[in-house]
């Protein structure tokens, strides 16, 4: 039977019953379930894009004369461009819609017992805006110029003056508007969520039952709908100075290329406050589903509850509240008053706090526990260690003193590929194997699921730890060619080790993409509820019952099941032993 | 697959640790006053943050291997959470990461405030400008006041005083002198006061550790104090443009005497810009 | 057991183990999520309906609330640092702005629109109460008074964009534009910002404009004008914040 088809047709309550037309049941979907696996595709493709863009990017770091089959010599500025859009995609397409909307669609309503979203038509409306937005930024590489080569972070003036540099003209432009209507996406889509999670719960559902994702789903579309709205007046404001003359970023007397600037009374630190208000909890919207997923796997692979599921949703709470007030240690060495600094710098460092206490109490959680070492474990435990090392990383970046050394080297470059890029990665990657005998009733192959693990794992440390050392040693970011400064010569070394690391990393994640697709269509079929797990989305509330208990009792109960499912009635005490 | 866990979980631990202990990549040898307060800091940081990742990774891989479920495994204890222990590892971490706050913004402070015995003499004042591609130095000269300059006098091909505009209508600009190398004497407080002239750049030397971004329409004082002869790389920070990797300077720091003597050969040539 | 009834026995905190297995409900009675009150059919209650999609647009407000609160952070720390100092001259970069007075004119229609959209949302809801009655044989429910009502708050919120076009004319041919003035650009950038969300709102409005003229299932047409009567007010709240902004900073 089709795969898609029998998850749409297994919705717990029949609901959707729509015409059996494709283009409303597979395409123009409302059915929050087809919406998410077109979220899940989408970030998979944007994820294949972004991956290949640094591929080019680590050849011509090495081999900068290399001439690559089909493209040939990467020059400069495609270099530039390359950095640009790898972190364009990457951030915005997947690690923005995979954790969240890609399994929050198909989970959040499963997993809190409700039938579907709260307003199914925005949610479809949100996937399709996303995905017109992911279809203009990929035209940005096509267009006259090509696509831009400011950073994904895009500093003014450089990003507001066409002539600054090549693809600052109309590739700058396609970003600015795929961006905007990104925003508008992501915003319906968080709406969206947290009205589904206020009233679509179950009888019985209350918040203190809820899976630790949904609390994780919950907060991230906080912060969504905040931070977004504050990229979007960033990007049209930009917009405005680029092409109605405005000067909200530029201030007078800039000489560009040969030519007098006309803007003038514009700062280019006002864009960074803007862009950095929004990129910081961006991170976390990155992470905090990552962490909601870890916990709940950690839990169900240990067969234990949750260690301290209260201190979880504060500490989930804290960090997203905290996200917004820390943005200004992107800018330390901007030219920032030292005073606003080291209040930045103290809530950054304050920050640390819940996500240490995130991090002991996954430890606590398998503590004591009866692990099994199934594929989402693996990734679990190793978002753990990633998360851990990455996160350590932090309080070094976070202290003015020592950022005024390490600021746009690759030291920063080595934190967040590996809180972001590796551990929320591995978090999806975790969410897959997990969820994906839900979404296709197969499984995935567990031994090409363990060779994916060890090479993204160990791939993982060996690419980006040595970054801390180019870091150390003053190797700044962004620099398309490592051969005019000399201090760097020595440093090639270390670059090329990174470069074949990343190569490896990148051949094992083949290991993924051939055993998703292939156990899609031909993976063994799985029963309902293969990892024995006790939240909804495998075991179903009947109709008319209510939620008895929390989402991550275990056990023995009178069946010889070591879980207690949430759907299940309330055991009497003696019958659960300790 | 515990044990393979615990092997990997241990071992990259130890490697990590190892890198870091030995780094034989690491800060370039120390050139400035203002750093050292920064090294220390540098060296507080990575042992506490080092003992973290030690307890933290090593704990993850014993209870990976110790809790793998064996045959003999019966039902887990089902304890879920515990309040004291919260309190203890909150607590534990809070105190952790106020002496990160606590002594960063001690060795901040200590960088701010070193300044040698010679600080009765003047600062050696120097505007630095940045464009694309390139990094310009003007002295004030003999009568140690900046002459104006005008963004519409700007002409880097004509390769004079005109790269940064230099106006010479103004009096105080005849003596200023612009170079393309940042040359200061040795243990005298040196004040940059940087500027752009197109987008944002930034200033970086590794050796005197600290960088600061140059921003078009603001003027950035930083001072330093070099305590280290030599030769040094002036590279840029900030993404800026094509030519970003190649935007660089170099800085000499030179015996007093050298400098003076350095000064008058400019002072006796008209204003434009020298090597 | 059905939908809305209260669970039996559930007051066991010693038999749930860990996971936040704790009893804490909400006052209200509902146990989990606030939708538990189902009609005998099974079908939501209009009740339900309308707090959920006020709920929504309450989280779209605040959305659309902190593009305009960046909007204005920015304006603030640009017009305090209204002098730029570079390369040794300074520029007085900030012309205060001079409003012209289409603009309170402008405030009227809009405020005047929110009271003919209320007095619609009114007139709607006291068809709504006496609907039940129109099964009784011999009454007859006379055509919708929502309507002209509607239209109106429809042509003056056209007539309020009109007067904002009109108005940035004015400000155009004054030599006030985008160009060469921070000020004029930040003015362009909310009044335009709003304009645009405005634009959204009166889609909204004709559209419960059309479930009027086609009489659409009541329950519906209820709903559509209340979300929309909340938009609009928010919108002309919104505007009131703006010109307030920009006449006393």
């Amino acid at each position: 039977m089709n795969p898609v088809a029998a998850s749409a047709a297994s919705a717990s309550r029949p609901m959707n019953t729509e015409s059996t037309r494709f283009l409303t049941r597979y395409v123009f979907s409302r059915d929050h379930k087809i919406v998410g696996l077109q979220y899940f595709f989408l970030a998979l493709a944007a994820a294949l894009v972004g991956m290949f863009l640094s591929l080019l990017m680590r050849i011509h770091i090495v081999w900068p004369t290399a001439k690559i089959f089909g493209i040939g010599n990467i020059a400069p500025e495609s270099y530039l461009a390359l950095v640009t859009m790898h972190a364009t995609f990457m951030v915005f397409f997947v690690l923005t819609l995979a954790p969240q909307n890609a399994f929050g669609s198909y989970f959040l309503p499963l997993q809190i017992g409700a039938p579907r979203m709260a307003f199914p038509k925005v949610n479809m409306a949100s996937f399709w805006l996303a995905f017109v937005s992911f279809l203009v930024m990929l035209a940005a590489f096509f267009v006259e110029g090509g696509a831009p080569i400011s950073g994904w972070t895009h500093y003014a003036p450089l990003s507001a003056i066409p002539s600054a540099g090549p693809g600052e003209g109309l590739g700058m432009d396609l970003w600015l508007v795929s961006i905007a209507i990104f925003c508008i996406a992501s915003c319906i889509g968080a709406v969206n969520f947290i009205v589904t999670t206020i009233k679509f719960r179950a009888p019985g559902m209350t918040w203190m039952r809820l899976p630790l994702p949904c609390w994780a789903w919950f907060v991230t579309a906080f912060l969504i709908l905040s931070a977004f709205s504050v990229l979007l007046a960033a990007a049209a404001m930009l917009f405005m100075d680029r092409h109605f003359g405005a000067s909200f970023f530029e201030p007078s007397g800039l000489m560009v290329a040969g030519q007098m600037v006309q803007h003038q009374g514009g700062s280019p630190l006002l864009w960074q406050h803007l862009f950095w208000f929004f990129g910081h909890p961006e991170v976390y919207i990155a992470i905090l589903p990552g962490m909601g997923v870890t916990s709940h796997l950690l839990s169900t692979f240990a067969r234990k509850p949750v260690f301290g599921y209260r201190a979880m949703v504060y500490a989930t709470i804290a960090i997203g509240v905290l996200g917004f007030g820390i943005w200004g240690h992107h800018m330390f060495t901007s030219g920032m008053n030292p005073h606003a600094a080291f209040a930045f710098s103290n809530l950054t460092l304050a920050i640390g706090v819940p996500s240490a206490v995130k991090v002991f109490n996954w430890l606590g959680t398998l503590w004591g526990g009866r692990l099994r070492f199934t594929t989402p474990m693996l990734f679990s435990i190793g978002f753990v260690s990633l998360f851990i090392t990455g996160g350590l990383t932090g309080p070094i970046l976070a202290q003015p003193a020592l950022d005024s050394y390490l600021h746009d080297t690759y030291f920063v470059v080595a934190h967040l590929h590996l809180i972001m890029g590796m551990a929320a990665v591995f978090a999806i990657f975790a969410a897959t194997y997990f969820w994906f005998p839900r979404m296709f009733h197969r499984m995935m192959s567990e031994k090409s699921g363990r060779i994916h693990f060890w090479f993204s794992f160990l791939g993982a440390y060996a690419t980006f730890v040595p970054m801390h050392l180019l870091g150390m040693a003053g190797h700044p970011r962004r620099y398309s060619q490592l051969t005019e400064v000399n201090y760097l010569h020595k440093l090639m070394p270390l670059q090329m080790f990174i470069s074949i690391a990343a190569f490896v990393t990148m051949a094992g994640q083949f290991f993924f993409l051939i055993n998703l697709f292939w156990s899609i269509f031909r993976g063994k079929p799985s029963n309902p509820n293969p990892w024995e797990a006790t939240t909804l989305e495998w075991e179903a509330l009947p109709q008319g019952r209510d939620i008895q208990r929390g989402a991550y009792e275990f056990g023995r109960d009178d069946m010889g099941r070591d879980y207690l499912p949430q759907a299940g009635l309330l055991q009497l005490k003696s019958t659960i032993k300790n | 697959m515990a044990k393979a866990l615990l092997v990997a979980l241990w071992l990259i631990t130890a490697v990590c640790l190892c890198l870091f202990w030995f780094h034989p990549w690491w800060l370039p040898a120390l050139a400035s006053e203002q750093g050292a307060p920064i090294d220390r800091q540098f060296k507080l940081t990575f042992i506490l943050v080092g003992v973290a990742f030690l307890l933290a990774q090593t704990a993850l891989g014993f209870l990976v291997w110790k809790y793998r479920t064996l045959p003999s495994t019966t039902s887990g204890r089902q304890f879920a959470d515990n309040k004291k222990a919260e309190i203890f590892w909150t607590v534990l971490t809070s105190l952790l990461f106020i002496t990160f706050a606590w002594t960063g913004a001690r060795s901040w402070s200590q960088s701010h405030a070193a300044h040698t015995t010679a600080d009765a003499k003047r600062p050696v004042d120097i505007e630095v400008t940045g464009m694309q591609f390139a990094w310009y130095f003007r002295y004030p000269g003999r009568d140690q006041v900046f002459g104006r300059s005008r963004p519409q006098l700007q002409d880097a091909s004509s390769g004079s005083a005109a790269a940064i505009g230099l106006d010479m209508s103004d009096p105080a600009s005849h003596d200023d002198f612009v170079t393309t190398t940042l040359v200061v004497p040795i243990n005298r407080n040196v004040r940059l006061t940087l500027r752009a002239q197109d987008v944002i750049h930034s200033f970086f030397v590794p050796e005197l550790r600290f960088k600061q971004d140059a921003v078009p329409g603001i003027a950035i004082p930083v001072v330093f104090t070099p305590d280290r002869q030599g030769n040094f790389e002036i590279v840029c920070a900030s993404l800026c443009g094509l030519g970003h990797y190649r935007m660089r300077a170099a800085m000499k720091v030179v015996s007093e005497a050298e400098y003076e003597d350095w000064m008058a050969k400019h002072a006796s040539q008209p204003a434009g810009v020298h090597p | 057991m059905r939908w809305g009834d209260k669970p039996k026995g559930t007051e066991l905190p010693e038999a749930q183990l860990g996971g936040g297995g704790t009893n804490d409900r909400f006052p209200s009675g509902d146990d989990g999520g606030d939708d538990s009150g189902r009609n005998e059919d099974g079908r939501l209650s209009y009740r339900d309906r309308l707090m959920r999609c006020r709920l929504g647009l309450g989280l779209s407000m605040i959305s659309i609330l902190m593009l305009f609160i960046a909007l204005s952070t920015a304006y603030l720390m640009r017009q305090h640092a209204a002098v730029e100092h570079g390369n040794g001259s300074s520029v007085i970069l900030w012309q205060k702005l001079q409003l012209p007075p289409l603009l309170i004119f402008n405030t009227i229609l809009l405020l005047i629109s929110s009271i003919t959209l209320e007095i619609a949302r009114r007139q709607l809801l006291r068809r709504a109460l006496f609907a039940p009655l129109s099964d009784i044989p011999g009454i007859r429910q006379e055509s919708s008074r929502a309507l002209p009502w509607l239209a109106i708050t429809a042509v003056l919120g056209i007539g309020f964009l009109a007067g904002q076009a009109i108005a940035w004319n004015i400000l155009q041919q004054e030599g006030m534009f985008v160009v060469g003035n921070t000020s004029g650009s930040f003015f362009y950038m909310l009044t335009g910002a709003h304009a645009i969300h405005l634009s959204i709102g009166l889609l909204a409005l004709l559209y419960a404009l059309g479930g009027e003229m086609f009489s659409w299932k009541l329950e519906t047409r209820c709903l559509v004008l209340d979300i929309t009567s909340w938009y609009w007010h928010f919108m002309a709240g919104l505007w009131i914040y703006i010109y307030a902004l920009m006449h006393f900073s």
